[in-house]
């Protein structure tokens, strides 16, 4: 799953561009993950920050 | 705000407020929402935008100037610096604005002409009839309520999700997002007249450095990398800080942004069934320079001309609206955009040492437009041998 590192985001929206399932929304100064994430980890290979991390579901 | 408008905004950018000011203009009733609680910040953005271009839309204020520009430089990756400069000495090139103020500006003069604005209010959603954009979920302070309009003007930026949602893929290919980081640096000895731009693969892959200056003493510094190249403990961040750490040590950062350029063709299709993107929304950012302010405001305008004329007509069917496609792509703008995606592509597939080369090649240019189609020109004069590696290229720049 994806993790979002609340403390290093500079919610930006880079991401949200990126995501070919649509499953970012930025509202205001927080990220959302919606369901449909694919964990592909796209996102966090582009954020300038390193904010977004794909994690071993437990 | 009410529950019915002719035009609803979906953004409060350049790219919106242009687009709800001209609709007013033009008799309308116009919505402008935003989401975030304020206009201009996050700011999110280098600031910089040409002499002309801003001045098509609207005369300089000292309110939103930071700076004025009369040159630029080039940084080649062995650190060679070829200046740029206006064939009149000292004129006035270009500007670093300050965008907290400008977008500010910019929505105040689309309420004064009588668009309604709101704040802290986020569209989540459009309201669909029979495959036609009708208006728009809106979200405000816990309270959500459906607006329709006959057009939406999605004006909403890099995250463009309110087309996604009509069903239009707005995804940036990973290549083609500039994953970026800037600060606003304090207290740094630059040239407070002209902007640099510092090229290659050790400082920025695929992309670019920039240090626009803000005032005598401060700049934004900051980094674009392509998404492809970002990576752990290779960010655009990282980058940033190497550069910083070494050029400006003692510099103080008062404001640290990240942002997402679009770097992209345009969107295949910038209109449905009473819907217009624009802007960045569109993808229609100079792929070059990465630069978006003027496309947006170009945009903005032109979609709230063509929603009147088709509005009057009573059809806004994606037919009707096409029109507003086909002006943008044979405009000035939309050939710019084309042809610079494909110098931008040349440039990216360029290694370091061609890099140098090329810009060892003169020290100073005198350019008669301060425009990126102007220094390619020269560039090429100068370098005979690039008219080949260009090839079906060279025709379109001429």
């Amino acid at each position: 799953m994806l993790k979002v590192h609340r403390d290093i985001c500079g919610y930006c929206g880079c991401c949200v561009s990126v995501c070919p399932e649509g499953a970012l929304e930025l509202i205001d100064a927080y990220l959302c993950v919606e369901k449909n994430c694919t964990s592909c980890g796209i996102c966090a290979k582009v954020c300038p920050l390193g904010a977004l991390e794909v994690v071993d579901e437990k | 705000m009410k529950n019915k408008y002719d035009v609803l905004v979906i953004g409060g950018g350049p790219a919106g407020a242009i687009a709800a000011k001209t609709a007013v203009e033009k008799g309308l009733s116009a919505c402008l929402v935003e989401k975030r609680p304020a206009i201009g910040a996050p700011v999110r953005c280098a600031e910089g935008i040409g002499k002309e271009a801003l001045h098509e839309f609207i005369d300089p204020d000292p309110c939103w100037i930071s700076a004025e520009m009369t040159g630029a430089s080039i940084v080649a990756p062995d650190g060679f610096l070829m200046k740029l400069e206006s064939h009149l000495a000292g004129n006035k090139v270009g500007y670093i604005l300050n965008r907290k103020i400008f977008d500010r500006q910019l929505v105040w003069k689309a309420a004064e002409a009588g668009a309604d604005v709101a704040v802290k209010t986020r569209a989540s959603a459009p309201i669909m009839e029979n495959g036609c954009v009708k208006g728009a979920k809106i979200e405000r302070c816990g309270h959500v309520m459906n607006v329709t309009a006959d057009v939406v003007i999605a004006a909403d930026g890099v995250e463009s999700k309110f087309s996604r949602w009509c069903g239009i893929d707005t995804t940036v290919p990973v290549r083609e997002i500039m994953s970026s980081v800037q600060y606003v640096m304090a207290d740094i000895n630059i040239d407070a007249r002209s902007t640099v731009f510092y090229l290659g693969n050790e400082v920025a892959p695929e992309g670019y450095l920039w240090v626009f200056p803000k005032g005598e003493r401060s700049a934004n510094v900051g980094v674009g990398i392509s998404g492809k190249k970002s990576g752990q403990g290779h960010r655009a961040k990282d980058y940033l800080d190497r550069f910083v750490k070494k050029t400006f040590p003692h510099g103080k950062p008062i404001e640290y942004i990240a942002g997402g350029v679009s770097v992209c063709r345009p969107l295949d299709c910038t209109v449905a069934d009473g819907l217009i993107i624009t802007g960045d929304a569109a993808r229609v950012v100079d792929p070059l320079t990465g630069g978006g302010i003027y496309n947006g405001m170009y945009t903005g305008r032109l979609a709230a001309e063509v929603a009147t004329e088709c509005i009057g007509k009573e059809d806004v069917s994606k037919n009707a609206l096409m029109v507003y496609d086909t002006t943008w792509r044979a405009s000035k703008m939309g050939k710019a955009i084309e042809r610079n995606y494909h110098i931008k592509e040349y440039l990216i597939k360029l290694p370091d040492p061609k890099l140098n080369e090329i810009i060892h090649s003169v020290s100073k240019i005198n350019l008669r437009e301060f425009t990126t189609l102007s220094l390619i020109k020269e560039i090429i004069s100068i370098n005979p041998k690039m008219m080949l590696e260009l090839g079906v290229l060279a025709a379109s720049i001429g």
